[in-house]
């Protein structure tokens, strides 16, 4: 698979405005999320913190809090807002024909690293 | 090049100077700091709050790691300055970190003295200084054991009502005949004292400590008579010494601490002194107002500016434990110049004291009643001469020149000069200034843009007056904290509106209640949920993108991502089958924990996911129902065995608790609801301290509410006596209901109680019979559509199924590759 490879996770309707789905992937659980707005984001479905599943979280505007220690996660770039610091890895997402695609690279990487 | 100003010491005294130096004279130091403590500057003043729960410690951050950042100041955290080299103009820490200076800031505080009894080093003795001492503290209350304070002061006294609130059982030991004797008479220790004991800590005044026992760490505490106080915790707090061994080290003056002249200059020019550690006109402090004022002398210095000099002046003491009003200023020492007004209510607890010389106040003691106290210190301040309101004076501000004024009356009588927060020596003017000025509306903004009320808060309520002064009946609408970020309004106003503008939809209140967020946050959609499906009972549909992860999928999250299952066992009674399924639950599913629960009933852990439908459905096939154990709404209803089996039972209190449980079962209430019933006052089923609990005795039923053993451990107090079963349900069920209604989110009863008021409360659901079945029918109502099994939804028909199940999975696919 080269870089520019998209996978098909399923349809973009079923992932719940204000939430999220996963995807599992040998890289890791990646979280798929829907803002109100429509807007998908994809995530490693680990929080900087203490690694919480940031899937189970409560979605707001365009970040999630994350459901072990409240941590707010900004959903487009997978930073720590306000006081907290650290960073999740965002993963390439987009919408064709209904369809959610994500990055084909980034679901790979942890199955080339092991 | 900006010359390079190193600081050692990163305390609440050079944190203030820099915010003065920043201001001042931006860009001229190239500033680096060593702090021994490996964090950040934060308000130490605040640490008591800490200690009892009232505050974390990311609320008392004074500098964030950002301000350092965006400032370029280069702060060394964990790093202590163990050498001064005056000569070569260098500091080395003990990580072997050596920088140089042009200009240095030794500001290395206090170090708690300890006594140097036999035992002092034992494991379990601690000081109380820093965030270290607090997390010490906390870790040993989890333990709910005996804690000794030893020292009756400030530190003392704050540190036994801390841990007494976390539930340790505390005992003060005082040298001297009466508390806080430095900065109260005996009259008002005396108070303090009992105040202190009727809070549940035990004082021990005229005790000298011969030794602290223990074998390889506490166990006691020997006072010199030869009694024996059992601890497992020991705090000393006795005492400080300004910490001044490295200035000594390096040379410099140094009598009680360092030597510095008004400008804040040691014995070396080019090296500054402030803050606990230094000693100036032959005083040292240990309170934060004289600090603040070395702060901006020698930040003043260092910009260049030579007129600032430090002027002394007596700083007001408080004590900051919720409940204990104090205050005293200045010198109360009898003496032949010297006259006494006193005011003493015995019945109400109150004591007051102004002491004068030559008609002019020279110390003040309040107890009991401290709104005067800032009157009190400005006309001591100013040296008034008090001749004409001798008669009148002891009775405070309001009772000058007339009748009794409205509150904000006194505040509006003092002068612009006079000062309102001790701690940062901001006047009234200042502040009234900057609200108009700056157009300021919020406690907040007045903090940040004066100061006023921003260290140890205790001038709030004054700060708060102001504005309502200064704003009118504007101000008052926003003084009630809001409920979060996204919203001025506070919890009350918000179910107030609810109700009247009949919002039955998230979306609705955001929109009509002017949410400054487009949804909202993790703090405000749960409570809203929760208010809608409280006041809409059968015709609001839950919102489960607003409930926090458990409540969502109705399990617990466990630190690894796997969740918990707790069945309800009604009244903690089960049977053989119930037990045969939840053993073929546990091995069908691989689930590796399997206990029982403080709450009387099973907990399967460590469930994945994807199986938590299936392990529903094999416990509902067996008759077992979600226990809620994720909800804030009724958890469980722990009973004794009661009169059937226990040879002192006198009433069926299994029988009752599994009525109350399944009457109950499925509401939503503001927090976790539990209960409990005992068959007899020997209480085998802790009901005394449940947030609902039932005493039977040979008349009937006792009705306990308020109670709760969790964070804070309080007693039960009792709403009434019931002749019934049946009546006791219904009062009961009419007090979770009245408390589904009033309470906030996430407010447990007991502080709902506390809020509202045990006899409001009681007004309702005792006294006025009407009332009470008013309240039972609504419950009732709400019971209607709340009693869904949500595992059955799930297991059964498929509700939330993608909660469930991954949208895809390609781990298997890519591993075979
Ligand atoms: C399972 C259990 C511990 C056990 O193994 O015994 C437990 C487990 C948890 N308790 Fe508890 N508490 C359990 C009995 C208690 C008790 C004892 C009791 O109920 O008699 C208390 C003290 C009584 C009380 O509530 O006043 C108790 C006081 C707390 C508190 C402090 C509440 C407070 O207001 O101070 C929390 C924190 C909270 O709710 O915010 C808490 C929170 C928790 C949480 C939910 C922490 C969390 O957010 O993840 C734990 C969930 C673990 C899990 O997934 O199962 N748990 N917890 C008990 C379940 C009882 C049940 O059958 O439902
Ligand atoms: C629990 C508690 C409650 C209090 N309540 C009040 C109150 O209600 N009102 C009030 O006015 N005051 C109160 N105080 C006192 C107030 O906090 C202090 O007066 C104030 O913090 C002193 O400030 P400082 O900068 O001099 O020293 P500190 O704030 O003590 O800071 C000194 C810092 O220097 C560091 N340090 C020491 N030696 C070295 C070294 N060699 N190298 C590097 N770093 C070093 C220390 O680790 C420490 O972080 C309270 C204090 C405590 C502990
Ligand atoms: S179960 Fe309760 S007491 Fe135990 S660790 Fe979790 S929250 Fe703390
Ligand atoms: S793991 Fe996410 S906040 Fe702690």
């Amino acid at each position: 698979m080269s870089e520019d490879t998209w996978i098909d996770v399923g349809a973009e309707a079923d992932v719940p405005p204000l939430g999220s789905r996963v995807v599992r992937a040998p890289a890791g659980d990646i979280a798929v999320f829907k803002a109100a707005d429509g807007t998908l984001f994809a995530l490693f479905d680990r929080c900087p913190h203490k690694g919480g599943p940031l899937s189970q979280g409560i979605v707001h505007g365009h970040a999630v809090t994350c459901p072990l220690h409240n941590w707010v996660i900004g959903l487009a770039d997978g930073a720590a807002q306000g006081a907290d610091h650290g960073c999740t890895a965002t993963v390439a997402v987009k919408v064709e024909a209904g369809r959610v695609l994500l990055a084909g690279a980034a679901l790979r990487t942890g199955a080339r690293a092991a | 090049m900006p010359e390079r100003l190193v600081i050692v010491g990163n305390g609440m005294a050079p944190g203030r100077m820099l915010e003065h130096l920043l201001d001042k004279a931006p860009g001229r130091y190239d500033v680096t700091i060593f702090n021994a403590e490996p964090r950040v500057n934060y308000d130490r003043i605040m640490l008591s709050p800490v200690l009892s729960g009232e505050k974390d410690y990311e609320q008392i951050v004074i500098h964030g790691d950002g301000w350092y950042i965006k400032h370029g100041i280069t702060l060394y955290k964990g790093h202590k300055i163990v050498a001064v080299d005056r000569a070569a103009k260098t500091v080395t820490s003990e990580p072997g970190e050596t920088v140089d200076y042009d200009k240095l800031v030794i500001a290395t505080g206090s170090v708690p003295f300890i006594i140097p009894v036999p035992g002092h080093d034992l494991p379990g003795v601690l000081s109380y200084r820093d965030l270290d001492d607090v997390n010490a503290m906390l870790l040993a209350a989890q333990s709910r054991q005996k804690a000794v304070v030893i020292g009756g002061g400030l530190l003392g006294l704050e540190a036994a009502a801390g841990l007494q609130a976390r539930g340790m059982e505390v005992t003060v030991i005082h040298l001297m005949p009466t508390l806080m004797e430095r900065q109260l008479d005996p009259a008002a220790g005396y108070l303090l004292q009992k105040a202190v004991e009727e809070r549940g800590i035990r004082v021990i005044t005229g005790a000298n400590t011969k030794a602290i026992l223990g074998d390889r760490r506490v166990e006691g505490v020997e006072l010199a008579d030869g009694t024996i106080l059992p601890a497992t915790l020991v705090v000393m707090a006795v005492g400080i010494r300004p910490n001044a061994g490295i200035a000594k080290e390096a040379g410099l003056a140094v009598k009680r601490g360092i030597l510095v002249d008004d400008g804040m200059r040691t014995s070396d020019e080019d090296i500054l002194a402030l803050g606990e550690c230094a000693e100036v006109g032959g005083h040292v402090y240990g309170l934060v107002a004289p600090l603040y004022e070395m702060a901006r002398v020698a930040a003043a210095r260092l910009a260049g500016d030579d007129s600032a000099g430090f002027v002394h002046s007596d700083t007001p003491t408080k004590l900051k434990v919720t409940g204990i009003d104090l205050f005293s200023l200045g010198d109360f020492a009898d003496g032949d110049d010297r006259e006494d007004i006193v005011l003493r209510d015995a019945r109400a607890g109150v004591y007051k004291r102004v002491i004068l010389q030559d008609n002019r106040i020279i110390g003040t003691v309040l107890f009991g009643e401290t709104a005067d106290a800032t009157w009190f210190s400005d006309l001591k301040k100013k040296a008034v001469d008090i001749s004409e309101m001798r008669d009148t004076l002891i009775f405070g501000q309001a009772y000058q020149g007339g009748s009794p004024l409205d509150p904000t009356a006194a505040v509006a009588a003092l002068a612009d000069d006079a000062e309102i927060c001790g701690c940062n020596g901001v006047c009234k003017g200042t502040i009234t200034k900057a609200i108009a000025d700056k157009g300021l509306t919020s406690l907040a903004d007045v903090r940040a843009h004066t100061k006023a009320s921003a260290s140890c808060g205790t001038c709030t309520g004054l700060v708060e007056q102001l504005m309502t002064l200064t704003l009118g009946e504007s101000f008052k609408a926003a003084a009630a904290p809001s409920l979060c970020g996204c919203t001025e309004l506070g919890h009350a106003d918000v179910r107030k509106l609810i109700r009247a503008h009949r919002l039955k939809s998230v979306p609705a209140v955001m929109q009509e209640l002017g949410w400054t967020t487009p949804n909202g946050c993790a703090k405000c959609r749960p409570a809203l949920n929760y208010y809608l499906i409280c006041d809409w009972p059968g015709e609001y549909r839950d919102d489960s993108r607003s409930r926090y992860i458990n409540e969502r999928v109705h399990a617990n999250i466990q630190k690894d991502g796997t969740y918990s299952v707790v069945p309800r066992m009604w009244g903690g009674v089960t049977t053989p089958d119930e037990l045969r399924a939840i053993a073929d639950v546990a091995d069908k599913f691989k689930i590796p924990t399997v206990k029982v629960t403080g709450g009387q009933r099973i907990d399967l852990l460590g469930v994945r996911k994807e199986d938590l439908p299936a392990v529903w459905a094999d416990l509902g096939r067996a008759g077992m129902i979600s226990g809620a154990a994720y909800a804030k709404g009724l958890r469980t209803v722990k009973t004794c065995v009661g009169k059937d089996w226990c040879r002192f039972g006198t009433q069926d209190s299994t029988g009752l608790g599994i009525k109350l449980e399944k009457r109950m079962w499925g509401s939503w209430t503001p927090a976790k609801v539990k209960l409990g019933v005992s068959g007899c006052p020997r209480n085998c089923a802790e009901a005394t301290c449940k947030d609902i609990g039932v005493i039977c005795v040979d008349s009937g039923y006792e009705i306990h509410f308020a109670g709760a053993a969790g964070l804070d451990i309080r007693g039960t107090q009792v709403l009434c006596k019931a002749a019934s079963e049946d009546e006791t349900i219904q009062i009961i069920a009419a007090l979770t209901q009245l408390y589904r209604e009033q309470g906030h989110y996430l407010e447990r009863i007991y502080k709902w109680a506390d809020r509202v008021g045990v006899e409001s409360i009681r007004a309702a659901v005792v006294d006025d019979p009407d009332k009470r079945q008013a309240l039972y029918d609504r419950f009732m109502e709400s019971q209607k559509t709340a009693q869904v099994d949500p595992w059955a939804e799930r297991a059964f028909q498929g509700v939330d199924a993608h909660e469930f199940a991954p949208l895809a999975d390609f781990s298997f696919k890519e591993a075979a590759e």
